[in-house]
């Protein structure tokens, strides 16, 4: 068990690698919003979205099966859109067996238009931390004026992830290494009861861990002149060049959902 | 008169809950010295340390670094002066990436963006980590992490080096690389440390410390021969 998240950037050098990353970032910050506002059930709007965001993987040379596998993610929470086919009113299609719960056609359409955005949106973030490094991102935000707290954050997340889900694994291993079974053969009593009571131990000890690591973080720190305010170094200028690409890639999806 | 790099009179450190991890200590290291701190676990050594830039506040007694004495209106200076570096790197290294880190104390010392990038070139030069800059810190080995570690500190400028056991964790490679690095560094140094057998080789003098004190102060030689006193506290002759 590892947590890969810097496996989610494919290295390369296609041209939507070497784009600003905050270029990339306004250009995906846009083009989600483009997709968001593709009217409901503009079914050819979406098709060509699809097609212009796979254009735009087949283009940056990134495997695009682990994109899209990762991309299912997103599946389980526009899920929470599913009320929407019993409660819009509209042309009854089925009625639910044994309820009075009936789904109407405009219910239908506008349930399969959220998941279906909500699908394309997720593949464009997907996309934007496929083709950028984490630590580009970190600047790039910084540069785009994201609250320098919340940027700390994200970068403390960055590197100690690996951290902890490495402490988490030596747990599991410890854990593992004296959960065995009696030599009779018989089965352990309430097995789950104790598996659950054990995970909960274990979150509880990373959370110390955590927490007292933080402190030791916070002494190096301060050891190292902070004062309370996370200071960065300055960001390259931004070339026209940059700036003309993404526009483009920006419009091609802007005059999709204004077509629509 | 050249002043001492580091002066302790009486310090004595409570922790909040009232028990006591440091009593009474008085110690003076000289510009250049290099001083093992050894003893049990416990004793009392890596909080001492923390007080030689404020981190931790005395008590009683007073601290002076470099001439100045440590307090809340010299902490900047005291901070730049003094480099600490904590046991586990991953505490040290707390930045994505090697640059970042090597960075961040030159940063926050307010120097211009350019030195900044100068500091950062030869302090990772000094510890032959150039080239390292834009690794990512989860990806080193551990004896990386710990040069780097160090690197951290040395591009502040520092003067006076405090190292919180620099050889724990480290395979014998990548421990004799590290002796070998510290004993080319000009910098005053007090190593706390277990590893008996790097205080042998590297440090001239050796400070023990027992349940808050200072039990036994002088040359490393001496003590080391003294086998007597080594057991009575919990230490083993290298």
């Amino acid at each position: 068990m590892h947590i890969h998240l810097f496996d989610q950037f494919q290295s390369g050098s296609s041209f939507l690698h070497r784009l600003d990353a905050r270029v990339k970032i306004v250009v995906g910050l846009v083009t989600i919003l483009a997709v968001t506002l593709t009217p409901t059930a503009a079914y050819p709007a979406f098709v060509l979205h699809g097609c212009w965001i796979m254009f735009l993987m087949i283009a940056a040379r990134i495997q695009v099966r682990p994109v899209l596998k990762r991309s299912l993610i997103a599946l389980p929470f526009a899920l929470a859109a599913i009320t929407l086919i019993f409660t819009v009113p509209g042309e009854v299609i089925w009625n639910l067996p044994l309820t009075h719960w009936a789904i109407s056609q405009e219910g239908l359409a506008r349930f399969l238009s959220v998941v279906v955005r909500s699908w394309l949106s997720v593949l464009i973030a997907i996309l934007l931390s496929t083709t950028t490094q984490p630590t580009d991102l970190l600047w790039a935000f910084h540069a785009l004026k994201m609250p320098s707290m919340l940027l700390g954050i994200i970068s403390f997340m960055i590197r100690y992830v690996f951290v902890l889900s490495d402490e988490g694994t030596r747990m599991h291993r410890a854990r593992e290494s004296r959960s065995a079974s009696p030599m009779d053969g018989k089965k352990p009593k309430s097995l789950l009861l104790w598996r659950f009571k054990v995970t909960g131990w274990m979150v509880g000890q990373l959370f110390l861990r955590s927490y007292s690591r933080s402190d030791r973080v916070y002494q190096a720190m301060a050891s190292r002149g902070y004062r309370g305010e996370l200071r960065r170094l300055g960001t390259p200028k931004l070339e026209t060049r940059n700036l003309i690409l993404g526009a483009a890639v920006v419009l091609v999806a802007v005059i999709i959902s204004w077509s629509a | 008169m050249p002043h001492h790099a580091i002066e302790i009179f009486n310090l004595t450190y409570d922790y909040p809950d009232g028990r006591r991890a440091v009593n009474d200590v008085t110690l003076s290291v000289a510009p250049g010295e290099k001083v093992a701190l050894v003893g049990p676990n416990g004793a009392g050594k890596s909080t001492l340390m923390l007080h030689l830039n404020g981190i931790l506040n005395p008590t009683h007694g007073e601290i002076v670094v470099g001439g100045m004495e440590v307090n809340d209106r010299n902490l900047g200076k005291i901070r730049a002066m003094v480099g600490l570096v904590f046991q586990d790197p991953d505490d040290q290294l707390f930045s994505p990436t090697v640059f970042d880190d090597v960075a961040f104390g030159p940063l926050h010392m307010g120097y211009e963006e350019e030195q900044v990038y100068q500091l950062v070139e030869s302090a990772l030069n000094s510890v032959d980590m150039s080239g390292y800059s834009d690794r990512l810190s989860h990806h080193l080995s551990m004896g990386e992490k710990k040069r780097i570690a160090i690197a951290t500190v040395l591009s502040m400028d520092t003067m006076l080096l405090v190292l919180d056991e620099p050889s724990a964790g480290l395979d014998p490679r990548a421990r004799r690389c590290l002796i070998d690095l510290m004993r080319e560094m000009p910098q005053t140094m007090l190593v706390a440390t277990h590893d008996m057998r790097l205080v042998q080789e590297l440090i001239p003098r050796t400070v023990i410390m027992d349940e808050g004190m200072i039990v036994a102060d002088g040359d490393t030689v001496d003590l080391l021969a003294n086998e007597e006193l080594l057991h009575a506290h919990g230490l083993e002759r290298p």
